[in-house]
């Protein structure tokens, strides 16, 4: 006890120092070396992207580069909102939002994705062909059992259960959403008018899931049910989809190398800022529910360090990244599209 | 015996402290021991206690701050909506927000509707194992029963939602629902299609989450019911249950009354559980398998992608509904409460 109030004393000052000693060095040492960009936004690309980002970090060491996949809708709030420091969406920007972000953004096409229908009838193995005519009657409600006239005329032969149809939708706002209502639109007068195209849109009926997951999770384990998925989701989880009609009047199946075909067709009338729309794409092999996916870059970068990094992640991507993308079922950008991106990757200052 | 005399008692010297210290100082100077140097050394504890009832005023009053800072934003963001519908957003049934109309209607009813049916199922049960643990339940289940209901309150609401899907989805499609169909169906309450998601699963699942906080209450207010009312009510002859009904269920009812309606405040604002099997479509059917939507459900939803000014406001709308609602409700919970008492905590109904 006799000196108890001194030594107290001395050790919590002692404590004290070291603490604020160990606070000091990591502030420093989390600020100084790494590079730590962050991006936000579509599901549909959230395989590749988180592949690209780790093999560049481990490329690129002290770059991190942090991506969240919350939907191409939030992708696109964020990064005009500048919370984020690049966005990714599967719907391109529409002039209204893009006047209302507060900074200029390029639309950098990264890789192209597919939605397919999917669907689950019990003892079906056959796979389906549904015209445009009839998904939109389904998800307008006007289809309203597996064994209608409609759904039979295109599968001759093929036994189809009496029992209702359950449509699944996304019920987020989503860039799957916006592909697959842009295809119906452009098809379907009626779809155009009653439902339109959008990220978020009004189903008559259906139910909706969360994610492309959700959708995917609910027609595997619910009997007799038809949803859009992207394509990847499809493969991966062993799920049957059907084809469909294309401009052409040809039944397709869902493959990269369609895809790609319809890029191709469509590439040669691509406006200077990549906003094109290439759902219902001519050409006999083009796949029509297909859709580029948009990096959303600022023109303009204010942190010189941060500018750097991303210009360079997007001439790696060109380089490397690309040729990845076949082997995780997503197809790559047409040569004739990489050209002319890497010229509007020049016009990026920082 | 003598008698004794009175003993004089010493009286208590004023100021005795002071000179008691003086004498004893002046009979043996010792030196101050190490606790009075080191008490000596510390100055008066104006400031620290000054300061720490200040830091704990500032605690008290930063909740006051949250929420008056919650409702101004929700009243600032939702102004612009407000401007646009005003009274027609609580009776709109189209959500679309492609065409730029929202009308919540669909919404409310899914959240009342779902809300209410989860009392219904959960009040019975939760009533029935409270009496079974007070009562009749043998001493050694008492604490694993009770420990239980606790715990199925600390599960998380996300795995509820996922237990939902993957358990109870095909259990009220393939299992409950076609005897439902079969036996109820002319009500018009429990008709085709059935899909296993919709306003009934969503409401079972609710039933689960709320179950242990309204058995809990109950179970602490009936424990405080003094025991002389169930004496009372078996010297009178009355049997095991009417001793349960008499003696305890009616003098605890303003409490589970009370339970019931914090049940109630739960399951009105709970999202993630109920995201994920009510089917979030905005309908309001009579059916009990069709698809529904819940104010909390949407804005979980669309939030994060809603693009546009009003759809957000509309949105947030929503979110000021939702809390007006659960302040209703949890504010006539304790008007019950304190009706009952009239503050006085230890009195029964």
């Amino acid at each position: 006890m006799k000196s108890c109030a001194g030594d107290v004393k001395n050790w919590r000052a002692k404590v004290k120092m070291r603490l604020l000693a160990a606070a000091l060095i990591m502030f420093v040492a989390t600020g100084a070396w790494a590079q730590n960009l962050t991006g936000a936004g579509s599901t549909f690309v959230y395989p590749i992207y988180s592949r690209w980002f780790s093999e560049y970090a481990q490329q690129h060491p002290g770059v991190h580069i942090n991506y969240q996949s919350v939907g191409s809708g939030a992708g696109i709030r964020q990064v005009s909102e500048k919370t984020v420091d690049f966005g990714a969406s599967d719907g391109p920007m529409t002039d209204q939002q893009l006047s209302e972000s507060k900074q200029k953004l390029f639309h950098l096409p990264t890789v192209l994705g597919a939605v397919v229908p999917v669907y689950n009838v019990p003892g079906l193995n056959h796979d389906l062909n549904l015209a445009p005519e009839v998904i939109a009657a389904i998800y307008l409600g006007k289809i309203t059992k597996w064994n209608d006239a409609n759904i039979q005329h295109d599968n001759p032969g093929v036994k189809l259960p009496d029992h209702q149809i359950l449509p699944v939708y996304r019920s987020d706002g989503s860039g799957t959403t916006y592909i697959f209502t842009d295809f119906l639109s452009k098809v379907v007068p009626q779809f155009q008018q009653r439902i339109g195209k959008g990220t978020s849109v009004r189903w008559p009926v259906g139910i909706g899931e969360k994610g492309n997951e959700g959708v995917a999770g609910m027609v595997r384990s619910g009997p007799y049910t038809f949803g859009y998925v992207e394509l990847t989701y499809a493969l991966e989880n062993h799920m049957p989809f059907g084809l469909t009609r294309n401009a052409a009047g040809k039944y397709v199946k869902a493959s990269i190398a369609g895809v790609t075909a319809a890029a191709a067709a469509d590439a040669k009338q691509m406006p200077a800022d990549y906003r094109v729309s290439i759902t219902n794409a001519p050409g006999a092999e083009s796949y029509p529910i297909s859709s580029f996916t948009w990096m959303l870059v600022p023109q303009h970068w204010n942190d010189h360090a941060k500018g750097q990094v991303m210009v360079d992640f997007l001439n790696w991507m060109l380089d490397h990244g690309e040729g990845e993308a076949a082997g995780m079922s997503y197809a790559s950008l047409p040569k004739a599209v990489a050209d002319r991106e890497r010229q509007t990757i020049k016009q990026i200052t920082y | 015996m003598s008698q004794l005399s009175p003993v004089t008692l010493p009286t208590p010297e004023v100021n005795s402290g002071g000179k008691r210290a003086e004498s004893v100082a002046a009979a043996e100077p010792a030196p101050p021991s190490e606790i009075r140097k080191f008490l000596q050394t510390r100055s008066t504890s104006r400031l620290a206690d000054g300061s720490f009832r200040g830091l704990m005023l500032l605690a008290a009053f930063s909740l006051f701050v949250i929420i008056a800072l919650i409702v101004w934003m929700l009243v600032v963001n939702s102004k612009l909506s407000i401007h646009a519908f005003g009274w027609h957003f609580f009776t709109g049934r189209q959500w679309d927000p492609v065409g730029g109309s929202f009308g919540a209607l669909p919404f409310i009813y899914g959240t009342v509707v779902s809300s209410l049916l989860a009392v219904a199922i959960a009040v019975p049960l939760s009533l029935c194992v409270a009496i079974f643990v007070l009562d009749i339940c043998p001493q050694p289940l008492r604490g694993p029963i009770a420990f239980l209901t606790e715990l199925l309150a600390a599960i998380p609401s996300v795995v509820y939602g996922l237990w939902a899907v993957f358990v109870l989805v095909p259990i009220v499609r393939d299992n409950v629902g076609p005897v439902l169909e079969k036996s109820f169906g002319w009500t018009g309450f429990f008709a085709e299609p059935n899909f296993g998601v919709g306003m009934l699963t969503a409401s079972v699942v609710l039933a689960i989450m709320i179950f242990p906080v309204i058995c809990s209450i109950s179970r602490d207010v009936m424990r405080a019911v003094p025991i002389h009312q169930r004496e009372a009510a078996l010297a009178l002859g009355a049997t095991r249950w009417e001793m349960i009904r008499i003696g305890v269920l009616r003098n605890a009812r303003l409490g589970i009354v009370g339970a019931v309606i914090l049940g109630l405040g739960r399951a009105l604002g709970e999202t993630m559980a109920v995201t994920m099997v009510i089917g979030n479509h905005p309908d309001i059917v009579k059916n009990l398998f069709n698809p529904a939507y819940t104010l909390a459900s949407v804005i979980a939803n669309e939030f994060t992608e809603a693009t546009g000014d009003l759809y957000l406001s509309a949105l947030i709308e929503i979110g000021l509904v939702l809390f007006v609602v659960t302040i209703v409700v949890n504010a006539i919970a304790r008007l019950l409460v304190w009706a009952v008492t009239r503050g006085d905590s230890t009195r029964a109904a």
